[in-house]
């Protein structure tokens, strides 16, 4: 593309871009549409040379830009109260958003994709997708404290789902416990729907005091520029536009190459000297490197900053010297950060990392010129204003619509369904019913997969699988932790993407105040199909619309989060899966509430009225039906329900608590009577005549805004005085029975724990060993 | 030496001052993982927990040394490998063997790095399965006048976590033989041997019982509301406290301030 040779490479720079305005460059190859290639010569006002188009290629692609979302995505911020904001250190646009615990104490979360890596190859994929969201932790300022790991994948009898299962599973587990984060909690679905496109979603947590609180921006003239971590290779190069921008098409050569490969104890020895430098106060602004590698971090560390920057991109440490510019420019390489620091501090930056052996690379320094420039040998081979690269790339009103079929997929109801044929009724159909719940794959125990998992370090893990949130100590002096859940339900999305986006919020958010906990912030992973379907577009409105609504009515702000979109198999997506993270606050993780009971005699409460709603159920999906009505949202319920398992947890009014939600009733009491080991005998007379439902509903409906908690007797009085004055729909179900080793409903067939548990945990290593 | 941990360091509560005048060293590479934990756990036992950094070329007046789990280096070549040529390392080997008899407590990396250092005998290798496991354990304590068992009964069952992926331990028959008959198999798994180990050895010690190594993880079950009995490995009814594993800590406390045992 150029006539001018240097020493290693031709290279292709500004002047010559000047005078060789016609040049043809491969702008398609590099994923961009001809329109957005008229932008950059427009922005610029000639042609872009081959690292500029290289730097905005991948800016500009779907997953950096967020192009096709954005529009609608300003809601979170919109949408957003003054009450909301009260805890909100950082919002949204910084590596991950900040909430105030109390105390000085601040805590960072952020959930994000890597689904489309981990079906390439699923070891790095997901190894590399916990490396990459623990930077994003650490460039805020804080430490690390766990990790979770939202997982959907296809079929579970599928021939290829158990090579990503077991890729996945070994990656988070082999990066994640490198680490020292304990991993603790996160989902597992199998759905044919993700086959070709499995959700790979990894969430951090990190914590920090007040005055630690880093961000992303270069500041000050003539402070430095330094590159540090692992070397610069050619692994993922142009992994962020290609590969997450793209569906998969068989056509196309094998995109391997594309995927990047992780290094987690260069990771975990960066977390360390990052942390030594924060608490030095060695750096004025931080910066991960992860999609779009040195091209997104000297762009936003710029143009966040004072604006200007000038970097020598021959002074970057490489793993492999043929790269060339654009290449660099463009590398994926995990295990890199890229940080400001004055003059003064270049020294004992430099101790820090010679300390832990770890490599780096002065790039150059802050100026005010307003431009980022970037010379090979001195050569000017990108002259360019950074906002237009980071922030101000193509925003597109796709256009969406209500999908034609929607209606027909909405009066499609379970009940009365060719599927509902013999509805189990009668103690013998009943029981093996819920047997046969239990062991299903989504509803079956996630041990084989939580148990590769170090839960242990850290030693503050005070919550993890199977109960409802994961709880992690914060402050050991005084107890003061955190709580976190993530949920989705693909199928609710897709019968109806508004409310289905805002029952996973709900889901999320009742599991954290299961747990006891005062839920505070949410992180949100929006896995879609491509944007350029309407009907896919308009799923993505709508999740986005319900979502903001909800946070509004529960009055707790998105802090920040990912989308991925295009994950589909040719034209056919996956169901709209919206991720929701929701993390709240113990003051005492002592207070913590598990999800099963133990003592007997314990009086088991329902607490919430159950409906005839089984569209889109656990059980319509096990007999092959998808289609009417997700189950009713009622937020204020969610709200008043979240009040009382909070407050009971707090003043030691509840033992166990569990919420309802997928497989419902009949569920939760096989798991709450798991989890200890310790059965129970129900009675469900009140709810089913209160309420107007059969046994068979009372077991299987999926209606929201319901728990079940267990109530020392002490305490039954005062808690049913509280749900009542609350005017909170609650009925005595039944008793812990520790001497029964059985599950004993009245109308079904007695459940002995040893067969329970046997069927739930027999069914993933009957799959995958 | 290194600094004290960022985040979640545990206030040192000396409830009495003739244990907090022992001071244990934690021992961190990069790539050491439970250090934080093991300094907590010395803490929580009583005792005075003191960094030391795997560059270090003196131990200084430590009493003590634990060098906890992780992965030492990435543990890329052989868990421990590495490790076991660190500048800090002679002079544990050194002091280990030393009449002095300094008490060194392996666990998991730690254990590694001890065969490595050939301070204790035989090797680990890969689960028999091929999967890190994350799981409470039943242990045996098999010998309870080591350095670090002596605050259990022989016979007594504890549950601590296990959690690796290199954790099978193994070692010829004359080795073997040796250890049952000079009582040096320590530990034993109870009920599942969950990784293949040789004779279900889970820890063993030196000829003097000042050097003890272990696959499990004490460190983890030290503190009420955070162990085992509470955080539960997904197999309901293992039983077990969530101090079970306190005993050690305690146990070196008493070796160096003398008790009645």
């Amino acid at each position: 593309m150029t006539t001018e040779t240097t020493k290693k490479f031709n290279i292709d720079t500004v002047e010559n871009a000047g005078k060789t305005p016609k040049t043809d460059l491969p702008w398609a190859e590099l994923g961009l549409k001809r329109n957005e290639f008229d932008e950059i010569v427009k922005v610029l006002g000639r042609r872009p040379t081959g690292a500029e188009l290289a730097m905005y290629s991948v800016m500009w692609s779907e997953h950096c830009s967020y192009k096709s979302s954005k529009n609608h995505l300003r809601q979170f911020g919109e949408k957003v109260t003054e009450e909301m904001k009260k805890d909100m250190l950082v919002g949204i646009g910084e590596n991950a958003g900040v909430t105030n615990l109390g105390d000085g104490w601040a805590v960072t979360f952020k959930i994000e994709s890597h689904n489309s890596p981990s079906f390439v190859e699923p070891y790095q994929g997901a190894a590399t997708g916990i490396g990459g969201i623990v930077r994003d932790i650490i460039s805020m300022g804080a430490r690390p404290v766990a990790v979770m790991d939202p997982l959907r994948f296809g079929a579970i009898d599928h021939p290829d789902t158990a090579r990503v299962m077991h890729g996945a599973v070994a990656g988070i587990g082999g990066y994640g416990n490198s680490l020292g984060l304990p991993n603790i909690g996160g989902e597992m679905v199998f759905d044919s729907v993700y086959q070709g496109n499995p959700l790979v979603n990894a969430l951090a947590v990190g914590v920090m005091r007040h005055e630690d609180i880093r961000l992303a921006n270069a500041s000050g003239k003539g402070n430095k520029v330094v590159l540090f971590g692992a070397r610069t290779g050619g692994d993922g190069i142009g992994g962020a536009s290609v590969l997450a921008s793209e569906s998969f098409d068989d056509t196309k050569p094998s995109k391997r190459p594309a995927v990047q490969v992780g290094d987690p104890f260069a990771e975990k020895v960066l977390i360390e000297c990052c942390l030594e430098l924060f608490k030095g106060s060695l750096v004025e602004g931080i910066q991960d490197l992860g999609a779009a590698g040195i091209s997104c971090a000297t762009s936003e560390l710029a143009s966040n900053g004072d604006g200007g920057m000038q970097v020598e991109l021959t002074s970057v440490l490489l793993r492999d010297p043929t790269l060339t510019p654009g290449e660099i420019l463009m590398s994926e390489s995990q295990e890199r950060m890229m940080a400001v620091v004055t003059p003064e501090n270049v020294e004992a930056f430099e101790a820090v990392m010679d300390k832990w052996a770890v490599e780096y690379s002065w790039l150059g320094e802050v100026t005010d010129t307003g431009r980022l420039i970037i010379t090979w040998e001195g050569d000017v081979i990108v002259d360019v204003d950074p906002r237009t690269v980071a922030h101000d790339g193509p925003v597109y009103d796709r256009p969406f619509a209500r999908p034609e079929w929607q209606d027909s997929v909405q009066a499609d109801t379970f009940t009365g369904s060719v599927q509902d044929a013999g509805r189990p009724a009668g103690p013998a159909e009943l029981a093996k019913a819920v047997t046969e719940l239990v062991a299903s794959p989504n509803m079956c125990s996630k041990s084989w997969i939580t148990n590769q998992y170090d839960r242990y370090v850290g030693g503050n893990t005070s919550m993890a699988f199977p109960d409802d949130a994961g709880v992690v100590r914060v402050d050991e002096e005084t107890g003061l932790g955190v709580a976190l859940a993530t949920d989705a339900n693909g199928r609710y999305t897709y019968l109806d993407p508004y409310h289905g986006a805002q029952l996973a919020l709900a889901e999320a958010y009742r599991n954290v105040a299961t747990a006891g906990a005062i839920p505070m912030a949410v992180s949100d992973c929006l896995n879609f199909g491509s944007p350029e379907d309407p009907d896919v577009m308009w799923q993505l409105a709508e999740a986005i619309r319900g979502l903001s609504d909800a946070c509004q009515v529960l009055g707790i702000p998105v802090t920040g989060g990912n989308v991925s979109l295009y994950n589909q198999t040719g034209t056919t997506p996956i169901h709209p899966s919206p991720v929701v993270a929701v993390l709240g606050k113990l003051d005492d993780v002592a207070r913590r509430t598990p999800s099963g009971w133990r003592e007997d005699g314990q009086a088991i409460y329902l607490l919430g009225t159950t409906a005839a709603e089984l569209d889109g159920s656990e059980w319509a999906n096990m007999r092959g039906h998808l289609g009417g009505q997700p189950p009713k949202v009622d937020l204020e319920t969610e709200r008043a329900l979240g009040e009382i398992l909070i407050n009971a947890s707090r003043d030691g009014m509840i033992d166990a608590a569990h919420d309802l939600s997928e497989g419902g009733l009949a569920a939760v009491l096989v798991e709450s009577s798991l989890r200890y080991g310790v059965g129970a005998r129900i009675a469900l007379q009140d709810v089913m005549d209160r309420d107007g439902v059969d046994l068979f509903t009372a077991l299987f409906s999926e209606s929201q805004g319901r728990a079940v908690v267990g109530v020392p007797r002490s305490e039954e009085v005062r808690f049913t005085d509280m749900c009542t004055a609350r005017g909170f729909a609650h009925t005595r179900i039944g008793v812990v029975d520790a001497a029964s080793g059985a599950l004993e409903i009245n109308g079904v067939e007695s459940l002995s724990l040893d067969a329970l548990r046997e069927a739930h945990e027999g069914t993933l290593p009957k799959y995958f060993g | 030496m290194t600094e004290l941990p960022l985040i979640g360091e545990a206030v040192a509560v000396a409830a009495n001052p003739r244990l907090a005048g022992a001071k244990i060293g934690v021992v961190t590479f990069p790539g050491t993982l439970d250090d934080r934990d093991a300094a907590r756990a010395v803490r929580l036992a009583g005792g005075t927990a003191v960094e030391l950094w795997h560059g270090d070329t003196e131990i200084g007046d430590v009493d003590a040394v634990v060098i906890p789990g992780g992965f030492s280096y990435g543990d890329y070549l052989r868990a421990g490998a590495i490790a076991r040529f660190a500048p800090l390392m002679s002079k544990i080997i050194d002091a280990a063997n030393s009449d002095a008899k300094l008490p060194v407590l392996g666990i998991c990396n730690g254990f590694q790095i001890l065969t490595e250092s050939h301070l204790l005998p035989g090797s680990m290798i890969k689960n028999d399965h091929l999967k890190f496991l994350c799981r409470d354990q039943i242990l045996r304590v098999e010998n309870s006048n080591t350095a670090w068992t002596l605050d259990y009964e022989a016979g007594q069952e504890i549950t601590i976590p296990l959690k690796n992926q290199d954790g099978q331990y193994i070692a010829d028959d004359k080795t073997l033989d040796a250890l049952e008959a000079e009582g040096r198999v320590v530990f034993r798994y109870v009920g599942f041997n969950p990784n293949g180990s040789r004779r279900d050895i889970a820890g063993i010690s030196n000829a003097a019982g000042n050097v003890v190594g272990l696959m499990p993880h004490p460190e983890h079950a030290v503190e009420q509301g955070f162990g085992p009995e509470t955080v539960l490995s997904g197999s309901a009814g293992v039983g077990g406290t969530d101090t079970d594993g306190l005993g050690f800590f305690t146990s070196v406390l008493t070796t160096i301030v003398g008790g009645d045992k």
